[in-house]
């Protein structure tokens, strides 16, 4: 049952309700300030509303209701990993012992929260062939700058300070470039060749003396796989340069291959994409950042080190980049990690991954039927598709097909990316979907394209059925309203 | 394993594909098939693998001590409203909210989230959240090095030496040079020599921390700020301890430009150190070069409120190398549950919080001086304050976690002139009984002659 429009879209800030001295009690009445600090050190007004636990609770409720999670349904959003997050996750994680535990705690006080970061560390280590890894960085675009700081100062410790270029190919996430320029780096964007794939024969054109380090994603953010990546390797290597692996797109590979295998030096892990952290809306994510046995000395501190039954947080190593964040990791996320780690064990994550393309294909297949696949082979845990040739006949765009799916009760695929494909769209189903979900959005989608022929403009102007329609985002960027101000 | 393949479905799949086999799906080249079987933890089925969890937390011994710890991470009162609220799966398992119109909640509440931050520090706009404190200042340097284009950077040594530590981290990769501010005999940054800093060198940005790494209240007084104005530095405020932004004076009263804080103290669990939410607060001034995501007020094609992601020029995914910072993913979560923290708190909740803070404090103060040792500062604090035990403070914490107390931080790991000194806090849930605690044990530890 729908509420009438006007009910469901208007919504008052929280600073609009309220009254002062109505807000419910948490704790008991507290001194007047003056009383403690000289008057001079303390603000005048404090200009907060006050209201009811009932009110907040509602006020709150209600925003949720205005949120799509995966929780609420389909969530196709390619490069993103949107899979089930399993609810066990979220009650260890808030465990008396683990969300009250200070990270100041002595390292003898503070056993299980090492273990639990020893023990995914291990684990990570051997699905993916690193030699060791960082839990510090808050996510993966800090792991990218984490290990650019790693390359820069390893290359300053062999003299090479020359190396001043990182490989970035066109299909690349836009943190990688933004990561390297972060760290003085210059930035090479690599051009992919007709298959979508990095050609090694350009890789060879570029390295170079002032080569610092390659960063790709295997399979790419087109969703295939780079068979050549060991050519790749060895092109880099050869040239003195170093190899990143950008994590995103592992749930394609985990159990199955490896990247340390592949020939990286570096890489890191989106835990909230392939591991099940819940993405919140935004963060708080989890990067791991693994590195090969030459560069273990130089990962971010603290790192956990194991003495015999004992752990401890190592802060006393030389050649470490230093810390990168306040404390020692998303800890919370860690615990999630590991329980995820357990409910599948190796078999079940090398599964996981095996489900992820079989699931992505069959949706590649269905979908190649009615919307142009402009790769048209086997790919990994996601594809893209392009409504560039839709658009030419009916003037419905990509972002018109994914305003559509939202009309319908589908959070819309990543649109316009990766660049290199028009009126892209990125679909990852992940493997938590059944057949069933799969079958009723490819239907959905079908059923789109086909009303795009015979009735463009409804898709023009949808959605209809959310909360507001087309948010004018022109307005929001040339007259910005960032906050709430009281009226005078 | 929550994987939904029957056998049956499987096999129409692959048919569907065209492929007799996942293995003939997956085509592993050769010689990057796995060459030896994964060591991985075992598989276990739900609830033992809660079971085996749950033995693992029961290691976290320090849970059961009463704690003084502090120092950049607070135990504070979340009432359950906030878990109800924030877990609820709607907001848990969203993504970035890039489809703005299926998004409008959670837009709403990270503007919000921007909006509160601005009340709290007296700032223009805030952004939408960076990972933590330390990486709040290092992102706030960075727009400072931007807006000057100079290459040094000021610090006070009274800023969190985690968050200092992380600011030179971030600076190495830029080049950018660091230099430290010492400190005053009252435990506040020495705003002479500051000033005589600024005078003699060219500053990108100057930061200090209030209250300081110590405690202590700890901002720019006139003469300070106008060497800062002279020098064309940008002056910026971190912020470590958010609940103290009730009481003290707003970072814009004092003429901080950009504050970069630590949020965890509004209802984030303390969970051995994250995830916990970083904020950046500027002025408009520099609205165009605060990193990361910020959500904006706007309408929709039929004229209704509606929010969104906005001013993204700045950021990486359409900047790529000349974006602001390289931050995509935020703590979004986090600045949830600290903004309905705050929403149930009120104006009221928040500065009771923050007097009783005040208050338990001065009752942790008053009993160790009564405990015979000696207060190492002056200057006004907020929660924590700093005891001089006379001997190395390592020993004498050692001696009081035999007796149950986790009494502090050995400030002689980051200070060697502070190696006799313990920084302790006390919260609203600090109790007389724990100050009592720790008090009579202090005094027994520290009697002379004691052996320790």
């Amino acid at each position: 049952m729908s509420a009438p429009v006007s009910d469901r879209t208007a919504s008052p800030l929280i600073f609009e309700l309220g009254q002062e001295g109505r807000a419910t009690r948490y704790v008991e009445h507290g001194k007047p300030l003056q009383s403690f600090m000289p008057a001079n050190v303390l603000r005048d007004d404090l200009p907060l509303p006050d209201n009811t636990e009932l009110d907040v609770v509602r006020h709150y409720t209600s925003l949720s209701q205005r949120t799509f999670g995966i929780d609420v349904g389909f969530y196709p959003l390619g490069s993103c990993t949107m899979k089930h997050n399993p609810k066990v996750n979220d009650a260890l994680a808030s465990l008396r012992e683990f969300a009250e535990l200070h990270p100041f705690t002595p390292d003898d006080l503070s056993q299980g929260a090492l273990q639990v970061m020893h023990e995914l560390e291990r684990s990570f280590c051997s699905l993916f062939g690193m030699a060791a890894f960082s839990l510090n960085p808050a996510a993966g675009a800090q792991a990218e700058l984490a290990a650019l700081l790693i390359a820069k100062k390893y290359f300053r410790d062999r003299g090479e300070t020359q190396r001043d270029k990182v490989i970035v190919p066109d299909t690349a996430h836009g943190t990688n470039p933004a990561s390297a320029a972060m760290c003085g780096f210059k930035v090479i964007s690599l051009k992919s060749d007709a298959r979508g794939r990095v050609d090694p024969v350009e890789i060879r054109n570029v390295v170079g003396p002032d080569t610092a380090v390659c960063m790709m994603t295997n399979p790419n953010t087109l969703g295939l796989f780079e068979e050549r990546i060991h050519e790749i390797a060895d092109a880099v290597h050869e040239a003195g340069g170093l190899m990143y692996y950008d994590g995103a797109n592992a749930n394609a590979l985990m159990g199955n291959t490896r990247p340390g295998d592949m020939g990286f030096d570096l890489m890191h892990l989106n835990t909230h994409k392939t591991f099940t952290i819940p993405h919140g809306g935004g963060g708080a994510g989890h990067g791991p950042l693994g590195v090969a046995a030459h560069l273990v000395e130089y990962l971010p501190t603290p790192y956990v080190v194991r003495d015999g039954d004992r752990f401890r947080l190592d802060f006393d190593r030389p050649k470490s980049i230093g810390p990168v964040r306040s404390f020692w990791s998303n800890f919370a996320h860690a615990v999630r990690a590991l329980a995820y780690l357990y409910a599948n064990g190796a078999e079940g994550l090398t599964k996981v991954s095996q489900y992820a393309v079989l699931n992505a294909n069959y949706m590649r297949v269905k979908i190649a039927e009615f919307l142009e696949t402009p790769y048209p082979e086997i790919c990994r845990h996601e594809f893209v598709a392009s409504a560039q040739q839709l658009k030419k006949e009916t003037g419905v765009r990509a972002l018109d097909i994914a305003k559509a799916l939202l009309d319908r009760g589908y959070m819309a695929p990543t649109m316009y990316f990766p660049l290199i494909v028009p009126e892209c769209l990125m679909i990852e189903p992940t493997e938590t979907e059944s057949k069933e979900t799969l079958d009723g959005f490819v239907d959905v989608l079908r059923d789109i394209v086909q009303t795009a022929k015979t009735n463009p403009q409804e898709l023009l102007d949808a959605p209809v059925t959310t909360v507001v329609g087309r948010v004018d985002e022109t307005r929001a960027a040339r007259q910005p309203d960032l906050r709430w101000r009281a009226s005078r | 394993m929550y994987t939904p393949h029957t056998k049956a479905d499987i096999k129409a799949m692959l048919e569907a594909i065209g492929v007799g086999s996942l293995d003939e799906l997956l085509r592993v080249p050769a010689e990057l098939k796995l060459r030896a079987p994964l060591d991985v933890v075992p598989a276990l089925p739900e609830y033992q693998l809660r079971r085996r969890m749950e033995q693992i937390a029961k290691r976290n011994d320090g849970v059961e001590y009463v704690s003084f710890l502090g120092g950049g991470a607070y135990r504070h009162y979340a009432p359950p409203a906030i878990s109800a609220l924030a877990m609820r799966g709607e907001f848990l398992t969203a993504y970035t909210p890039y489809q703005a119109e299926v998004s409008q909640g959670y837009l709403q509440a990270i503007y919000e989230w921007q909006t509160y931050i601005c009340l709290l520090t007296g700032m223009d706009l805030a952004d939408a959240s960076v990972y933590d404190g330390a990486t709040a200042l290092a992102e706030s340097a960075i727009m400072a090095i931007n807006a000057t284009g100079r290459q040094r950077f000021l610090v006070s040594r009274a800023v969190h030496p985690n968050y200092r530590a992380v600011l030179k981290t971030y600076c190495d990769g830029l080049d950018v040079a660091i230099d430290e501010a010492p400190l005053a005999d009252d435990g506040t940054t020495d705003l002479r020599a500051l000033a005589e800093m600024l005078r003699e060198t060219q500053y990108a940005g100057v930061a200090l921390q209030s209250p300081n790494f110590f405690g202590n209240v700890d901002t720019l007084d006139g003469e300070a700020l106008q060497a800062v104005r002279n020098n064309g530095a940008v002056p910026i405020a971190v912020v470590a301890e958010a609940l103290a932004l009730a009481a003290l004076a707003t970072p814009a009263s004092w003429g901080a430009q950009i504050v970069a804080g630590e949020a965890q103290s509004f209802g984030v669990p303390i969970a051995y150190g994250g995830p916990y939410v970083g904020f950046i607060a500027t002025t408009n001034e520099h609205m165009r070069r605060i990193p990361g995501r910020l959500v904006g007020k706007t309408v929709d094609n039929a004229g209704r409120t509606a929010y969104v992601l906005t001013l993204q020029a700045r950021e990486q995914h359409i900047r790529r190398e000349r974006a602001t910072s390289n931050i995509c993913t935020n703590q979004a979560h986090c600045a949830l549950i600290a903004t309905i923290y705050l929403a149930l708190m009120g104006k009221t909740g928040l500065r009771d919080v923050a007097a009783l803070n005040l208050e338990r404090s001065r009752e942790l103060a008053t009993a160790v001086a009564n405990a015979g040792v000696r207060l190492r500062f002056s200057a006004p604090f907020f929660n924590e304050l700093v005891a001089d035990v006379g001997r190395p403070a390592g020993e004498v914490l050692s001696a009081l976690r035999a007796r149950g107390v986790l009494g502090g931080l050995d400030l002689g790991r980051w200070y060697p002139e502070y190696s006799t000194c313990i920084l302790m806090a006390a919260t609203e849930l600090t109790t007389s009984g724990e100050i009592a605690k720790l008090a009579a044990a202090l005094q027994e530890v520290t009697r002379v002659g004691a052996g320790v």
